[in-house]
């Protein structure tokens, strides 16, 4: 065997890919849902977190913004493995897949209202005011006016951040959640070769490369002319 | 709530977990150390090369960046960890770590310091070339340095979100701090030396947080 032969046997083995490749698929689908979970309730709260504060209420606002912070100083995997491995402790016991679902919607909500306030900020005072003088009360005043336009500046850091935090699901394979990463290296154990991994870090490919791309995309689309 | 504090804030367990929590973080300020220097130098390299519009560097430099950016840094990690022994390559635990802690954040110090480097206008090169700085001095002399300040916010957060990471190095067996926490659980039977480990992240990345914050809103009220 030459070192070449060698080396497509190790890490491009046909034979094992195709027996792993069903599994693999199975994982891919997992981690979708894992994804599209998260980057839904993760969003949903993080902009409601960014409305309740702009309220204005005290005492609220600082438990949001201690909150807040918590969730963009500790590692997710810190959390995701202080849930998984500390709640049964309590009494109810999260499974894998739930813990990396909380873990991760409490870290983007967190990014996502840091975001989406500093949006709220960035929208010039003068429109409050106007929006106010003509009758519109506080809450039209917001939804109607002001987050339409913070929005727009948030897109771009936001779809970063949530691209960035969805990579976080392989985090999942910590805390034995069947997604892409879990099975492969599974596989790797089972069948004494690298090629699972090979096949799994394609999938992960075939998942982010799209969503990279569109995320470059959406910063030149909404970029700020200078 | 005795109950929740003997669970999650146990003091005793704490006190007898923390010499190997300290080894721990010894650990990660370790990895920190080498993670974040290698990877800036690596992002300098990227954003520096993405000045050159030749096509044949234009387009491997841009693959090669969304690559390291599409794969989860965890998934990176574990296939070198498991992978590169097959190849017959023995580098250690920390190796591992270190290599894919590379090529994952410079992949992404380099796109933060091309913004940068593309943020500076055209006038200022021409105005250093004019004065004879040669095109090494006037990168390193006066597009650089203005980029690097243009980008700062970014930059301090993307080395936030790199101290965050080492935490994944717990996975390959490193024994930094998440791995001795885990470790001291498994023991114990407690989870309190995790929650003693997420009080360490916090204590330590909270004044980077706020500064952050800081910094983005000031950014934002700028435009």
């Amino acid at each position: 065997m030459t070192d070449w032969d060698r080396f497509v046997f190790t890490f491009f083995n046909w034979k094992v890919m195709a027996e792993y490749l069903p599994k693999i698929v199975e994982g891919f689908i997992l981690t979708v849902e894992l994804a599209l979970l998260i980057v839904v309730s993760g969003l949903a709260l993080g902009l409601a977190l960014a409305v309740i504060r702009s309220f204005g209420i005290r005492p609220l606002n600082w438990l949001i913004v201690f909150v807040v912070d918590l969730f963009r100083a500790l590692p997710p995997l810190v959390i995701i493995v202080l849930i998984y491995f500390g709640l049964p402790s309590l009494g109810p016991a999260p499974s894998g897949f739930v813990s990396t679902w909380i873990s991760l919607t409490l870290v983007l909500a967190a990014f996502a209202e840091e975001i989406v306030w500093g949006g709220i900020l960035a929208v010039p005072k003068g429109q409050w005011e106007a929006a106010r003088s003509t009758g519109l009360g506080f809450t039209a005043t917001l939804t109607h006016v002001v987050l339409p336009q913070a929005l727009r500046i948030c897109i771009p850091p936001l779809t970063n951040r949530t691209i960035a935090i969805t990579k976080g699901t392989a985090l999942g394979s910590v805390v034995a959640v069947a997604e892409i990463l879990s099975v492969a290296s599974g596989a790797v154990a089972f069948s004494s070769n690298p090629s699972p991994l090979t096949l799994g870090a394609i999938a992960y490919l075939i998942l982010f490369i799209p969503v990279v791309a569109f995320g470059r995309w959406v910063e030149t689309r909404f970029a700020w002319k200078r | 709530m005795e109950e929740f504090l003997f669970t999650f804030f146990n003091i005793e367990v704490m006190r007898a977990a923390s010499p190997i929590l300290l080894q721990g973080l010894w650990m990660t300020l370790l990895l920190i150390l080498a993670a974040v220097p290698l990877g800036l130098a690596g992002g300098v390299v990227l954003a520096v090369l993405s000045v050159f519009r030749h096509p044949m560097i234009r387009w491997p430099l841009i693959a090669w960046v969304d690559f390291f950016r599409a794969f989860p840094p965890l998934v990176l990690l574990v296939f070198i960890y498991a992978g590169l022994p097959f190849a017959g390559i023995e580098i250690g635990a920390f190796g591992c770590v270190a290599i894919g802690f590379f090529l994952n954040t410079s992949s992404y110090y380099g796109e933060i310091l091309r913004a940068g480097i593309e943020s500076i206008p055209r006038g200022q090169v021409e105005a250093a070339r004019s004065t004879g700085l040669s095109a090494t001095q006037t990168m390193g002399y006066v597009i650089l340095p203005q980029a690097v300040r243009n980008v700062l916010p970014d930059l301090v957060s993307n080395t936030l979100e790199v101290v965050k990471l080492t935490s994944i190095a717990s996975v390959v067996a490193l024994p930094e701090l998440l791995f001795q926490a885990r470790q001291a659980q498994s023991v114990t039977y407690n989870p309190s030396p995790i929650v003693a480990a997420a009080i360490v992240y916090f204590l330590m990345l909270w004044p980077v947080v706020r500064l952050l914050s800081r910094l983005e809103h000031k950014a934002v009220a700028r435009r």
